[in-house]
């Protein structure tokens, strides 16, 4: 056990030492290490902002969502007990937040409040306007899931027409998805980036240090030992570009907040542009140590078996 | 007048506790006086094989690439604590001889035992391990130029995982052995070229390991410098280290107390078996 512990000493040892080690060399060299992080952050400062502006747009879009509203007009010969009854009926779907039933007589007499025609509807003998049922989607709900309710509803034999006029959110759902792919393609092709500025980065760390590695073989360093202080410079680079790319993000969202408030206005609504949660912080930051990892194992991984003491 | 390597070792002026004797680790040791570098609790293989030869060549050939050969079917042995030199004009294969050995080139043809370990049958992954029991010294003592002295005889501590402690205390003593412990902050290409080699051969002995080659370690120095040099290989010697030394410079050796084994066209011819000395030289 003591054993172990001696073993386990000398490993957490040799990381320190690592960490040491590589902090103090890119503390030596710093217009390059910050260069080479701003590259980092500069490439991982896309996608995180994408994703950001993606939540963000969202968000916006359920509020949007709240404020929808489905009207289901119902045939005449539907009574208004029947009518009453089918609103109940549709609030218990878990697709459906509120249901709200509105009879001919209180269509008549709201519209006769709020349109300024009253006069002239006292000479229409009959009521001309039919009852309906007002529905609040569920905002949670995928959008899917809440044109499927639409259709279904349409197919009810009680309802003349279901009206959900709001295209444009349909639209907006349609570019966000379609934003979202694309989110995940440049992410991808940028984490590639980040591997490769880190290997190549790495590979020529490897080169300038050609001597000292073939010193470290000579006298016995094994390859764990040697390629530690390379994968703890992958790291450091990643991670320094990934607070920086979360440093873009939150600067980029703090000056479009405004404009994009003017804009929320415009569409008669409110969007607050958030700044990064907490675990997209993580989560970005996490990404950056793992692309700053896998980029100098493979740099090592590649280069470091050829050099050999002369 | 210069000072002598490892003066104030040999006083009893050490810094550090009194130094111990390798022999503690070392059964080999042929002599109670030489004070080496320090106890410590740093592992050494301790004859884990009961073989008399730390190294032994048997019938090896050896040529690189396509070329001649190098080594012509060498017969050779060096035993446990035994200091030899290996002569013979430029490309005789002296140097070749002491990659072998180190494991930096496999031979073509032949076997090769060091410590009773047959080199061929070594694992690449535990080359390293291999290696950390030999001390090797270039004629390039290959130092860093970006660290300082302590840190570039601190390296074989390092790999080895050893505490801070040790490692401060093993480097001074190492570097006091060979008279640069004032050094110990200085870069190496602010050394002499006789300063450099004496870090190299610190750098390979501050493990303690028990075989140190040394490939023409005095190539760059002048006479007093190459004489020093070789007292200090000596004094490791004394106490119980197994030396094989490379060298061209016969008026050095010849006068020493050791084997020489003569290297020409590939083929070995011991010149002066061990015990058969003329005359031997007092480096007290």
């Amino acid at each position: 056990m003591a054993r172990q512990r001696s073993w386990l000493g000398r490993l957490l040892q040799d990381h320190v030492r690592a960490i040491d080690f590589t902090l103090a060399a890119l503390r030596r060299r710093p217009v390059g290490t910050v260069l080479t992080a701003f590259v980092i952050g500069v490439t991982l400062a896309l996608p995180a902002g994408l994703h950001a502006l993606l939540d963000n747009l969202g968000e916006a879009s359920g509020n949007l969502q709240g404020s929808l509203r489905a009207s289901l007009y119902l045939k005449d010969t539907v009574s208004a007990e029947r009518g009453a009854a089918l609103t109940q009926e549709l609030a218990r779907r878990p697709e459906v937040k509120q249901a709200h039933y509105i009879s001919r007589e209180l269509a008549l007499q709201e519209f006769r409040s709020y349109s300024g025609f009253g006069e002239a509807l006292d000479l229409i003998k009959d009521n001309p306007l039919p009852a309906a049922i007002v529905l609040t989607p569920d905002a949670a709900q995928p959008q899917a899931r809440i044109q499927a309710l639409l259709k279904d509803l349409a197919a009810l034999p009680e309802v003349e027409r279901a009206q959900l006029d709001e295209k444009w959110v349909q639209r907006l759902y349609a570019i966000i998805e379609l934003v979202q792919r694309g989110v995940l393609l440049v992410a991808g092709s940028l984490a590639l980036a980040v591997v490769i500025v880190v290997a190549n980065t790495v590979r020529l760390d490897i080169e300038n240090r050609r001597e000292e590695i073939e010193v470290m073989k000579l006298i016995g360093a094994s390859n764990g030992y040697i390629r530690r202080p390379f994968l703890y410079t992958g790291l450091w680079y990643g991670l320094a570009g990934a607070g920086l790319a979360c440093l873009l993000v939150e600067g980029a969202i703090l000056a479009l907040a405004e404009p994009a408030n003017r804009l929320a206005g415009l569409y008669d609504t409110v969007v607050s542009l958030d700044g990064m949660r907490l675990e997209a912080v993580a989560a970005v930051l996490a990404t950056g140590l793992g692309l700053g990892w896998i980029g100098a194992f493979w740099a090592v991984s590649r280069h470091l078996r050829h050099i050999e003491p002369a | 007048m210069p000072r002598q390597p490892g003066r104030a070792v040999a006083e009893g002026r050490a810094r550090a506790r009194p130094i111990a004797d390798f022999s503690h680790s070392h059964p080999h040791a042929r002599s109670g006086r030489g004070s080496y570098l320090y106890d410590s609790p740093i592992p050494i293989p301790d004859s884990r094989k009961k073989v008399a030869d730390i190294i032994h060549f048997h019938h090896v050939s050896h040529r690189y690439g396509g070329g001649p050969e190098i080594l012509a079917d060498v017969n050779f042995r060096l035993g446990k604590g035994e200091m030899a030199f290996l002569t013979g004009p430029s490309g005789a294969g002296k140097s070749t001889l002491l990659r072998l050995t180190a494991l930096l080139a496999r031979p073509v043809r032949g076997q090769i035992l060091v410590e009773g370990t047959d080199l061929q049958t070594i694992k690449r992954r535990h080359i390293p391990a291999f290696r950390r029991q030999i001390g090797v010294i270039f004629q390039d003592p290959s130092l860093l130029k970006e660290r300082t002295v302590f840190e570039n005889v601190a390296l074989p501590l390092l790999i080895r995982g050893a505490s801070g402690d040790d490692i401060g205390r093993r480097v001074r003593a190492a570097l006091d052995a060979v008279g640069l412990l004032a050094k110990e902050k200085a870069y190496p290409p602010t050394l002499s070229g006789g300063e450099q080699q004496r870090v190299g051969i610190a750098r390979a002995v501050v493990a303690r390991p028990p075989l140190l080659l040394a490939d023409e370690p005095t190539g760059n120095l002048d006479p007093d410098m190459a004489r020093e040099v070789m007292q200090l290989f000596m004094r490791f010697n004394e106490v119980g280290v197994s030396v094989l030394v490379a060298t061209h410079a016969r008026g050095l050796i010849e006068r020493l107390p050791h084997r020489i084994a003569h290297l020409e066209k590939g083929r070995l011819d011991d010149l002066r078996p061990a015990g058969l000395t003329e005359k031997t030289l007092d480096f007290g």
